[in-house]
């Protein structure tokens, strides 16, 4: 593997065999000196042109517990605020001999563009409204260390799916982990053509009782002046999780939530605070994810 | 001027015969003409066409001369088959006045290689808010009498109606854009399951189906002509089918890449794919090579879009929209449509010259009328190159495909401005 653009790239064994390694790294993250000499001397850019606390510091801690050296570039007050392109900062990371370069980028396929113009490997850290394949990972990840398994659990992303690159990464890896997807949200937010493998529903109450795994979306506020829905009252009543919505799910279902949450839209704070809820663990399982990827694209299992 | 014989041309794939050029006329067509001291040109295994007329290409002067020039635009045009262009009207300026239309017209002159016919604005700055001085376009040295706000959809309906109403004091036409706007707000490719995937803002088909349907009625309602151009959905076919059959005096135009290309070639993130109105599905490729074949479609345009290197080399909703076509028009047209040279000559000349009021272009290949041809071999196959092509820029969308028939002589009034595949200037 040189790349990690979409999770359409990981069979079911290759997918599994990062879930494994990342089982291992979550050892070394319970360690006292938290530290794998593994990547020692290799150079990991972390290329961000959005921001993402969130995603960068989890990706900067990952590279540096497998000891490589990390190198943070922001697009603010950078050469790309005064106007250069991403093919000419693709050349710059090049000359100065970057191993892997961690991308987040606002438009569509700029990871895709990117792996044209670098010889180092490209990791895909989100990439408009396409795809953010570890947090895909992560949550998969979580999945299997809660639910024991991935394969035949049923699993209703709930939300904003139009605009979801977490969305769309989770239902090509769920789907090759055999997992059952059902997306659900207004019909303004869930294409109906994204994958001819996924359910679609527009009520939220029904698929509650049968889901195994909800997965809840962010849903930005800003959507509303568009009409996606009327208001985020409206919203939150058809389609936020809320203490009542939880009790109807099977006692064993679990809640998720890639983050940032907005409280009190898409999920209230009993349901993101109750033990169901397993958004700290993402964060935490996000390190030790990231630390397989890196390890498998950069540390050479293949 | 010397007079040229072509000797053993097959005229629109007849039977091999000589075409003597004198005076800028086709002065004899016949088997075995006198040389008589004309320079000889030997067509033989060569298709002589009238001279190709583009109803859409852009040719960016003034404004972009590091994307096409009208000399450089003019000599892809002749490599391309054509003898006559009409020159899109969103350059910087905008050609919305008099001035700007004649200078580009001038421009044409000077390059001397196709006649560049200037397109004019329909409204002031392409903004869509009032009329740009249309008359003065008609009456300028240019004698402009397409007005397109091409790029943008002319969407204000009672503008629409009277840009119209009022052409018809000269036998004007409006090209529409067909894209409604608001439908279309940060759209960067066909709305389907690719981009629904591809996580791209999609590009509804009835964007542009609804406002075809709109402008049919109102040309119909106003008795006026309208012309669509780069149709690209089953849909707009079928509305344009149903106008015609109503008497609407509607004319409508297809791309080549939208007669070969699909949705899918995004799949790539290559940003030389991208291009308004979007590549569509197999089911519109379909639709559009039937309505092109019985005539609901009248004409293949380019719309040759040529783009600086910076401008599509870079992420796909920062590239602008847009590929080149005028010198692989005609090979895609032979792939799609096979050797029908008839329907070649009807949709890639006459039709268009017919639309655009050229007099001097289009006409059959007989004896008397203006010598503007084009000898093509159909039998070469030829690899598509972009740094090999003559425009200034390279964003094709064909690179390293083959393609059937070279353009080997274009002439312009009896002057061959391509001799051997080569410009001549």
């Amino acid at each position: 593997m040189k790349h990690l653009l979409s999770t359409a790239d990981l069979d079911a064994a290759t997918a599994t065999e990062i879930l494994d390694i990342a089982t291992e790294m979550a050892s070394v993250s319970g360690r006292e000196i938290k530290k794998l000499p593994t990547l020692r001397g290799r150079t990991v850019v972390n290329l961000f042109y959005e921001d993402s606390t969130r995603t960068r510091i989890s990706f900067e801690a990952a590279a540096k517990r497998l000891s490589a050296d990390v190198i943070n570039f922001s697009a603010k007050g950078s050469s790309v605020e005064k106007g250069e392109s991403l093919k000419d900062t693709a050349w710059t990371l090049q000359a100065m001999g970057a191993d892997a370069v961690v991308i987040r980028h606002p438009a569509s396929g700029a990871p895709h563009r990117l792996a044209n113009w670098v010889s180092g490997s490209v990791l895909n850290a989100g990439d408009g409204t396409h795809e953010h394949p570890t947090q895909a990972l992560l949550d998969a990840y979580t999945i299997r260390s809660r639910m024991g398994r991935i394969d035949g659990l049923h699993v209703a992303i709930v939300g904003d799916v139009l605009h979801s690159r977490v969305a769309r990464s989770n239902v090509l890896l769920l789907n090759t982990l055999g997992a059952k997807v059902t997306l659900v949200g207004p019909p303004t937010l869930v294409p109906t053509d994204l994958n001819a493998s996924v359910q679609v529903a527009y009520d939220l109450d029904a698929v509650l009782p049968q889901a195994d795994v909800v997965m809840m979306l962010r849903v930005q506020r800003e959507r509303m002046t568009d009409s996606y829905f009327p208001s985020a009252r409206e919203y939150s009543r058809r389609y936020g999780l809320d203490g009542a919505r939880l009790r109807r799910m099977p006692a064993h279902a679990i809640v998720m939530h890639p983050g940032p949450m907005n409280r009190g839209m898409e999920i209230t704070p009993e349901v993101a605070d109750s033990p169901r809820s397993t958004i700290v663990e993402q964060v935490t399982n996000g390190v030790s994810v990231r630390m397989a990827c890196l390890y498998l694209l950069l540390g050479g299992a293949r | 001027m010397p007079d040229i014989l072509i000797r053993n041309a097959r005229v629109l794939g007849g039977e091999p015969t000589d075409l003597l050029l004198r005076d800028g006329v086709i002065a004899e067509i016949g088997a075995g003409l006198a040389a008589d001291g004309a320079e000889v040109v030997d067509g033989t295994g060569l298709v002589a066409l009238p001279g190709l007329v583009d109803l859409h290409t852009h040719l960016r002067e003034p404004g972009r001369e590091d994307a096409e020039t009208v000399y450089t635009g003019s000599r892809a045009a002749a490599l391309g088959g054509y003898t006559a262009v009409c020159a899109m009207a969103n350059t910087s300026p905008v050609a919305d006045t008099a001035g700007v239309v004649e200078q580009v017209y001038r421009l044409g002159q000077e390059a001397g290689l196709v006649d560049v016919q200037p397109i004019g604005a329909v409204t002031v700055g392409l903004a869509g808010e009032r009329l740009a001085e249309l008359g003065a376009m008609a009456d300028s040295a240019a004698r402009v009498r397409v007005f397109s706000d091409d790029g943008f959809c002319v969407a204000d309906p009672r503008l629409m109606r009277r840009a119209l109403e009022y052409v018809k004091a000269f036998d004007g036409v409006i090209a529409q854009h067909a894209e409604e706007p608001r439908l279309t707000q940060g759209a960067q490719m066909h709305e389907g399951d690719v981009s629904a995937r591809l996580g791209l803002t999609g590009w509804p088909a009835v964007a542009e189906e609804s406002i075809i349907a709109r402008d049919v009625l109102l040309a119909g309602h106003v008795g006026a002509r309208l012309h669509v151009c780069h149709v690209s959905t089953a849909g707009s076919v079928e509305i344009i089918r149903m106008a015609k059959a109503r008497g609407v005096r509607v004319t409508a135009e297809v791309t080549p890449h939208h007669l070969l290309l699909t949705h899918e070639k995004a799949e790539s993130y290559d940003p030389v794919y991208k291009v308004n109105p979007p590549l569509r599905t197999d089911a519109d490729v379909e639709a559009l090579r039937e309505g092109l074949r019985d005539g609901t479609i009248d004409i293949v345009a380019t719309d040759h879009a040529p783009h600086a290197a910076e401008d599509k080399e870079c992420e796909w909703a920062y590239a602008r929209p847009g590929m080149l076509g005028l010198e692989t028009a005609l090979p895609i047209v032979l792939d799609v449509l096979g050797d029908d040279w008839e329907l070649i000559a009807e949709r890639m000349s006459y039709a268009p010259a017919r639309i655009a009021g050229l007099d001097g272009h289009g006409n059959a290949i007989v004896a008397g009328a203006p010598a503007n041809l084009t000898l093509v071999d159909p039998t070469v196959r030829w690899s598509v190159d972009p740094t090999g092509l003559a425009s200034l820029s390279h964003n094709t969308p064909y690179a390293g495909m083959t393609v059937p028939g070279r353009i080997v002589a274009t002439f312009l009034r009896g002057v061959p401005t391509v001799l051997d595949g080569k410009v001549q200037k």
